[in-house]
């Protein structure tokens, strides 16, 4: 480990970088909040409200400021943890956003998983056995991956394996009996019960959790398995493989030792940002499964109308994709000394 | 003109206009196409779903929206191919006027973010200093997000329906395109012939249409191309969410969304759609990299 000046200097370019587009994506949504033409005043007071009332909540919303002044307030009640209200469930939006994000974490991290656990070592199978058939299985996954539907995909699994062959229970996070058996302490139900000691309701929860994590966790397994194939087909052009071949080391050994260690640092960054492409599909599989994450919250919000809860949610999911490609980007530079000029 | 010596001209190592140098290498690129088996399939595939969809009506054996109460939620039969819907309609037929809307949406989608991106990428490259480090940055904010959120987040508010779920989408799917023309625009600016057509005294806008334009182009169309799959699975996804197409229309998303509520019984209503979306999209992701391959010369 190299931690020197140049070093310091390396990740407060990153975090610069990563500030910056922050600000942009917070004047993104204020852009897409303000210019587009709904009238959000009407929205909080009605269709029917006097002109006074509505002259009072239009300053109430710092409407009656300029674009410039309202883009500072804003940023201002941002900065405090404001969102604003949810027109359809009258909370705080930054309240809901809490109770329904753990949700989608836990989905989403249970399926990168999944994804990490088999796409690696199927990758590295592929690219050791070109052609052969764990290759073609890696090629159909990736097809599979670009090219179904995730929401059509989950609605077939629930077919089968809840309606007919009844092996997973329905949708939710648990049965309903075991509902509220678990206080909230961090949200993930899984975490939660174990630590209160409720191995049944950590049982059932498990049980909930594994299909629509498997969905999802398919096109993470498509995504992981084909760039682990190609960084280690990468690799094995590698004038050291060749050595080691003629040292008279078998392959096995050598994939396992040198090839895939080499990899490590690239596919952190492709896990990474799997994670964040899984939000993406959370929203569409939540929908499916009744997974009460944040998902299922922006589509009730969506269908109803409730723009300030879309764009939070928004947010939320622009912010943890640029957490996770800064964190991605950073240990890339502390794990491979030649990612620093 | 017979076939041999059409093919001699076209394939001459010194062509004697532009015209048969262009042509030629179009005959080539094709004839390299051709070996590509893949790529054969994926053009079979949506050469097929154009036709069905200019030819819907003669195909169709009912109007997509003609209801037949008295023969709802049926299986497979001799009458209705592939059953019917909650509200009697002939589940092939729909499917068959289905193909307009998924060509007509990633048609117009590609034909209006493509110049877009160009534009952005070919002037951040040509003005590059500020210019380019302000519209680069722009572009990163965008692609920060994952493409259905931001266009959900439009989409909420430009209200549900197919044309604005078609703006939200062009509003969130140019930045990779400017990437990519900005990353060919930088190249081609360095090359000699630029800087002979600089000498010459071109004029800054000749140079920037007449030479780099163009050679961005092979790129943006393998781009373009690579897009399309997903761009179909988007555009069903907003539908399926209920944000674009909206019933009665025979949109393949809408109508998976349509038939959940008798899914676990009737199960062909939401499946069927659902086939129709992996096959288009297959063979539009297929033709993609089979054009890749031919056009992009690293992969030849």
């Amino acid at each position: 480990m190299y931690i020197n000046k140049t070093f310091f200097r390396e990740m407060a370019k990153v975090l610069f970088s990563a500030l910056v587009t922050l600000f942009g994506l917070l004047i993104l949504t204020f852009f897409i909040a303000r210019l587009l033409p709904i009238d959000p005043v009407l929205a909080v007071v009605g269709e029917q409200a006097s002109e006074a009332a509505y002259e009072r909540a239009r300053q109430d919303l710092g409407l009656d400021k300029s674009l410039f002044q309202q883009l500072i307030l804003y940023l201002q009640n941002i900065v405090q943890g404001d969102l604003g209200q949810s027109f359809l469930t009258r909370n705080d939006i930054v309240d809901d956003l809490k109770r329904v994000f753990p949700a989608t974490i836990e989905l989403a991290t249970t399926a990168t998983i999944i994804g990490v656990l088999i796409g690696v070592p199927l990758g590295t199978w592929a690219a050791a056995k070109q052609d052969g058939w764990p290759d073609h299985v890696a090629r159909f996954l990736g097809v599979l991956g670009h090219s179904v539907p995730a929401f059509w995909l989950g609605m077939i699994a629930l077919l089968i394996f809840y309606a007919k062959l009844g092996v997973v229970p329905g949708p939710g996070r648990v049965d309903d009996i075991y509902y509220g058996l678990v206080t909230q302490q961090t949200g993930l139900i899984l975490v939660d019960s174990l630590m209160q000691g409720q191995i049944e309701v950590f049982r059932n929860a498990v049980s909930h959790l594994i299909l629509p994590a498997t969905v999802l966790g398919i096109f993470s397994v498509a995504n992981i398995s084909r760039m682990t194939r190609n960084f280690v087909l990468a690799e094995l052009r590698q004038e050291y493989v060749t050595t080691a071949r003629v040292k008279g080391m078998d392959m096995r050994t050598i994939i396992i030792r040198q090839v895939l260690p080499n990899t490590f640092v690239s596919l952190i960054t492709v896990i990474a940002l799997q994670l964040g492409a899984l939000l993406e599909g959370a929203v569409l599989t939540e929908t499916i499964f009744g997974w009460p994450g944040l998902g299922l919250y922006m589509k009730n919000s969506l269908l109803n109308a409730d723009t300030n809860a879309v764009l939070g949610g928004t947010l939320l999911v622009g912010v943890t994709f640029i957490l996770l490609n800064t964190g991605a980007d950073a240990l890339y530079r502390i794990l491979d000394p030649r990612a620093r000029n | 003109m017979n076939v041999k010596s059409t093919i001699e001209w076209l394939v001459s190592d010194e062509p004697q206009s532009a015209r048969q140098a262009w042509l030629g290498q179009l005959f080539i690129g094709f004839r390299a196409f051709q070996q590509n088996v893949l790529g054969m399939t994926g053009l079979g595939i949506v050469l097929g779903i154009i036709i069905i969809a200019a030819l819907a009506p003669v195909i169709a054996p009912y109007a997509p929206d003609a209801q037949d109460l008295s023969h709802r939620l049926e299986p497979s039969s001799a009458q209705h191919w592939l059953g019917t819907d909650e509200f009697g309609r002939d589940i092939f037929s729909r499917i068959i006027y289905g193909t307009t809307y998924t060509l007509q949406f990633v048609t117009l989608v590609i034909v209006a973010i493509a110049p877009i991106g160009l534009l952005i990428g070919v002037t951040a490259a040509y003005a590059g200093g500020v210019v380019d480090h302000i519209l680069m940055r722009i572009t990163d904010i965008f692609l920060s997000f994952p493409r259905l959120i931001l266009a959900l987040a439009f989409v909420a508010t430009l209200g549900p329906g197919l044309g604005n779920a078609m703006i939200a989408i062009v509003l969130t799917a140019w930045p990779p395109y400017a990437r990519v023309a900005r990353a060919e625009a930088l190249r081609i600016r360095n090359s000699d012939f630029i800087s002979a057509a600089k000498i010459a005294g071109a004029p800054p806008r000749r140079i920037v249409l007449g030479h780099i334009v163009p050679l961005c182009i092979p790129t943006i169309i393998v781009r373009g191309s690579l897009d399309m799959g997903s761009i179909i699975l988007t555009a069903a996804s907003l539908g399926f969410l209920g944000l674009g197409a909206q019933p009665p229309q025979p949109e393949w998303g809408a109508m998976i969304s349509a038939g959940r509520q008798y899914f676990l019984e009737q199960w062909w209503i939401s499946t069927i759609p659902g086939i129709a979306i992996c096959i288009a999209t297959i063979g539009f992701n297929l033709l993609g990299d089979g054009l890749r391959d031919v056009l992009d010369p690293k992969y030849r």
